[in-house]
């Protein structure tokens, strides 16, 4: 097999030295009434070529480019600078291990480093970590971890988070015993905080929210109390967008594909995670430090390792270990390669283009925003008649639209919801404008 | 080492994304001043070559499994194959959004439901979830199901896990966060678990064990089966962690020995690269109990087309955003469809001799508490080489000639552990070459052991302060410095 080196001869010469007269010796301590159960695959040998053949076969059914891509609900179809892959598909950064060796991973680290004030400088938070597997599973720790604070055994989590992320936020919690009441949304798509239970951990609101409504934070963190403000959002608006910190959140989390991941059928995918200095202790996930080597040379190498599993084992904050961190190095040189500038028109035209084709769809007849708040680069739209026969008018004429049936999560009917990235062209947003029957 | 908010920020940057096309409104006309970002992000503005130089740079001071031998214990640093890489870059997988119509996804979806069925026979079990996107992430999605199990027999006193001291630091963290207590059951003089331990422990307040097969030494529990049995007779569960699948896969299965769960690290076994951290994959295979409790949603064949299933009205709920790690279970999926069943067998049978090999000539030289057999790892110990050295320094030592340390420190039953995994990917000279390096390096801890307290002298930076680092953590860039 080409990727074991060992000639038959070495194989002897090695069998010989450790004394034993075949490979199947180094197997005998495992029963033979274990090993006699064991059935293959049935699965031939193939040559690189033909796994090319086959899998390049799979990936051609699949044909997202002949379709306008108008889906978003937290991934994104943004544009990622050619730079981006070359730089870190660089193999000194694919296929290193996690950085226990600090003095052999000063790139890893230097990049987590980076990473982590990238984060912050982008949520308005004192400290974030070096990310975890995705937005969904960062918000259910960032919800665990509240509850390590306040203890409380139960949280507010608003109608109008993605489906996908309160799915499994909702497994976390089921797992850990936690109450989860829901907040319910005004008529313009906002949270309505109103009717907040009391002696809560944690309030949880995302922004923009699942109905692409950019959330009031403002005054927020005053009206829930002793309980934790948890804020799920979209880094890309904050290009342009306030961050959550400067309105008091004291977690922000997101899920960080549309800084420069591919979408990749949801995977891999990037948590961002930010929180206050003085919650260090109990936040999870890795983090790297600045310090100086012997020299007095500066470096960088894990920190505050005390709270990780392989140190704190069943006391550990998490059990996390394995996280995102190529993702992480993805965005870090997407983030340096756009600069504050590039992020800011990326958000620009995300914001621009959304409202040319919502104005668009909603100067039809019988086409409405559901909701009056403003949005960023998503919007949810009241259609006349049967959303499901519109949806599959859509996708029959090449665009790619979600389905009304996923919406039903969010408790809404006979809606659409339409994301638009920078690229999405004047030419697409008319055309799918005139598909529904506007303008021409 | 610099940042990139070192960086001289260039003036004319921009050019990377076109002019807007659609008449302009303004922001402020969009949105609500109050709500636009006050002070401006604190990235720089770089030109394209500086960012190519930064990273390159960045690059250069990290060691991976193409830079050279990677020994690092549990972990399997083999080699990753480039075609896998290639294969995962398709655009039909990588700009394949996850909310796109079944009718667009039926690759993805194939792909998907052909690796569930490879695992399941490598694992000889009767299902399982792809969902889960590291070990840590199959050990706890194991533990909810587990939970579950137990809720749905109404058996609402079982709250306790046990495991084997050599137990990796996430098995306790996992079977924690998913709302168990964790009951250590110490090894016998073999390094294997101690079965009369194992009877006392055992009662009708254990949900299970959590296993890791061959254990964290890299021996084979022999009694295997007893274990299991045992833990079913008693009422449990057996979970297996599957870190180690790479000393067995091919020849046999975690399935004939009794798991109920066992996860897969897609990133160790199925030589799908680390990333320096991630990301990974940890999908779970499950026996039939715990079948109808997998996460949704499940993909399934029906009338020659693949669909996505959220009708399990039993299954614990979804534990990831959507599908779990997506491009690394098509890089797995390339590597088992070229190995096929020999080269599956091939990979296990020449880890074990790199590793027996290994252990068998080093023992001379450094103690190995634990003198017998090994599988794909072995764990010697780095006390009593030489007066005032210790592990650390060895491993600091490895550094200055060129090879990655192997894991230090790991299991706790071995008092300053060195735990290697040569894997099946290096060659004999490889081995020899690093052999001959911990020989020397033994010799010089005796005659010059100055020579390893400084180590690593070859290195971008050498011993970092770690004493600073956590008493006074600096965790982002300073700006105001």
């Amino acid at each position: 097999m080409r990727y074991i080196p060992t000639t038959s001869a070495d194989r002897r010469e090695m069998l010989a030295s450790i004394g034993v007269s075949s490979i199947e010796e180094l197997f005998a301590d495992i029963p033979e009434s274990v090993r006699s159960r064991f059935r293959p695959l049935g699965l031939p040998s193939r040559s690189e070529m033909e796994v090319a053949a086959i899998v390049g076969d799979m990936a051609n059914r699949n044909k997202p480019t002949d379709a306008v891509c108008f889906l978003g609900g937290g991934i994104y179809d943004h544009y990622v600078p050619s730079i981006v892959g070359h730089l870190s598909s660089r193999s000194e950064f694919v296929t290193a291990y996690t950085p226990y060796q600090p003095e052999i991973s000063q790139g890893t680290l230097t990049a987590m480093f980076e990473f982590q004030t990238a984060v912050c400088e982008l949520t308005g938070m004192e400290l974030g970590n070096a990310s975890m597997y995705d937005g969904a599973t960062a918000l259910a720790e960032a919800v665990l971890m509240a509850e390590r604070l306040r203890k409380k055994g139960s949280v507010a989590v608003s109608r109008s988070l993605f489906s996908h992320v309160r799915r499994t936020l909702d497994t976390y919690c089921w797992a850990t015993n936690l109450e989860v009441h829901e907040i319910g949304y005004l008529a313009d798509g906002t949270v309505d905080l109103d009717s907040l239970p009391e002696e809560l951990s944690a309030v949880i609101i995302q922004t923009p929210n699942a109905f692409g409504v950019i959330e009031p934070l403002a005054g927020m963190k005053e009206r829930i109390g002793d309980a934790l403000l948890i804020v799920s959002c979209n880094p890309v608006s904050l290009g342009l967008l306030q961050p959550p910190g400067a309105f008091g959140a004291d977690i922000v989390v997101a899920e960080g594909q549309s800084l420069g991941l591919a979408m990749g059928y949801g995977g891999p995918l990037l948590g961002l995670f930010a929180t206050r200095k003085e919650y260090l202790r109990q936040m999870p996930g890795r983090v790297a430090g600045r310090t100086v080597d012997v020299d007095g040379k500066t470096g960088y190498t894990m920190a505050a390792q005390t709270r990780e599993q392989h140190i704190r084992r069943q006391r550990a904050t998490s059990n996390i270990c394995t996280n995102s961190a190529h993702c992480a190095l993805i965005s870090t040189i997407y983030l340096a390669t756009a600069g504050a500038d590039g992020l800011r028109q990326v958000a620009e035209l995300n914001l621009e283009k959304a409202h040319y084709l919502a104005e668009g769809i909603t100067s039809i007849e019988g086409y409405e925003l559901a909701f009056g708040g403003m949005f960023f680069n998503e919007f949810i739209v009241r259609v006349p008649g049967d959303a499901a026969a519109i949806h599959d008018q859509l996708i029959c004429e090449g665009f790619a639209v979600e389905s009304p049936q996923a919406l039903q999560a969010l408790g809404l009917d006979n809606v659409l919801r339409f994301a638009v990235t920078e690229k999405r062209t004047k030419k697409e947003l008319d055309r799918l404008i005139e598909a529904l029957g506007g303008r021409r | 080492m610099s940042t990139i908010f070192d960086c001289r920020c260039s003036e004319e940057v921009g050019g990377l994304f076109p002019k807007l096309d659609v008449p302009a409104q303004g922001v402020e006309q969009l949105i609500d001043p109050h709500y636009l970002r006050k002070q401006p992000l604190r990235l720089p503005n770089l030109s394209e070559p500086q960012v190519a130089r930064h990273y390159t740079k960045l690059s250069k001071m990290n060691f991976g499994v193409d830079d050279g031998f990677y020994p690092l214990g549990s972990c399997t640093m083999k080699y990753n194959p480039k075609l896998n890489d290639a294969m995962a870059s398709l655009p039909g997988f990588a700009g394949l959004h996850p909310r796109s119509d079944v009718s667009r996804s039926q690759g993805a979806l194939q792909l998907l439901f052909e690796l569930n069925g490879f695992l399941r026979g490598i694992a000889g079990m009767a299902d399982v979830s792809l969902q889960p996107v590291a070990g840590a992430h199959g050990e706890l999605t194991g533990m909810f199901l587990f939970k579950k199990y137990f809720e749905m027999r109404g058996e609402h006193n079982r709250k306790r896990i046990l495991l084997p001291d050599t137990a990796h630091g996430t098995n306790p963290a996992s079977a924690t966060l998913a709302g168990f207590s964790v009951t250590e059951v110490a090894s016998d003089e073999m390094g294997m678990i101690d079965l009369d331990a194992l009877d006392k422990a055992l009662d009708d307040t254990v949900a299970g064990v959590m296993l890791t097969v061959p254990n964290t030494l890299g021996i084979f529990e022999t009694n295997i089966l007893q274990v299991t049995e045992k833990v079913h007779a008693a009422g449990g569960l057996c979970y297996f962690d599957g870190a180690n699948l790479n000393s067995y896969m091919g020849k046999t299965r975690a399935g004939d020995m009794g798991a109920d769960v066992f996860h897969y690290n897609l990133h160790k076994t199925m030589s799908t690269p680390h990333g320096g951290g991630g990301p990974g994959s940890g999908p779970i295979a499950v026996s039939e109990v715990l079948a109808d409790y997998l996460p949704v949603p499940r993909v399934r064949l029906e009338d020659g087309h693949y669909a996505l299933d959220w009708d399990c009205p039993h299954s614990i709920g979804s534990i990831h955003s959507f599908y779990g790690n997506f491009l690394v279970a098509v890089r797995a999926f390339a590597y088992i469809l070229q190995l096929g069943d020999e080269g599956l067998r091939e990979v296990s049978e020449n880890a074990v001799l790199n590793a027996n090999y290994l252990q068998e000539r080093l023992k001379k030289t450094y103690p190995l508490p634990y003198d017998r057999l090994c599988k794909h790892e072995f764990v010697l110990s780095g006390k009593d080489v030489a007066e005032g050295v210790s592990t650390l320094d060895i491993a600091k030592r490895l550094i200055d000639y060129g090879v990655h340390p192997p894991t230090i420190y790991f299991p706790l039953t071995v008092r300053e552990a060195i735990m290697i995994e040569p894997t099946e990917t290096e060659s004999k000279a490889t081995l020899d070459r690093f052999a001959e390096i911990l020989e020397i390096v033994a010799r010089e801890a005796v005659e010059d052991p100055q020579l390893l307290h400084d180590a690593p002298v070859h290195a971008p930076v050498r011993r970092l302060d770690q004493t600073q680092a956590a008493k006074n953590p600096v965790l982002t860039y300073p700006f105001d410095e």
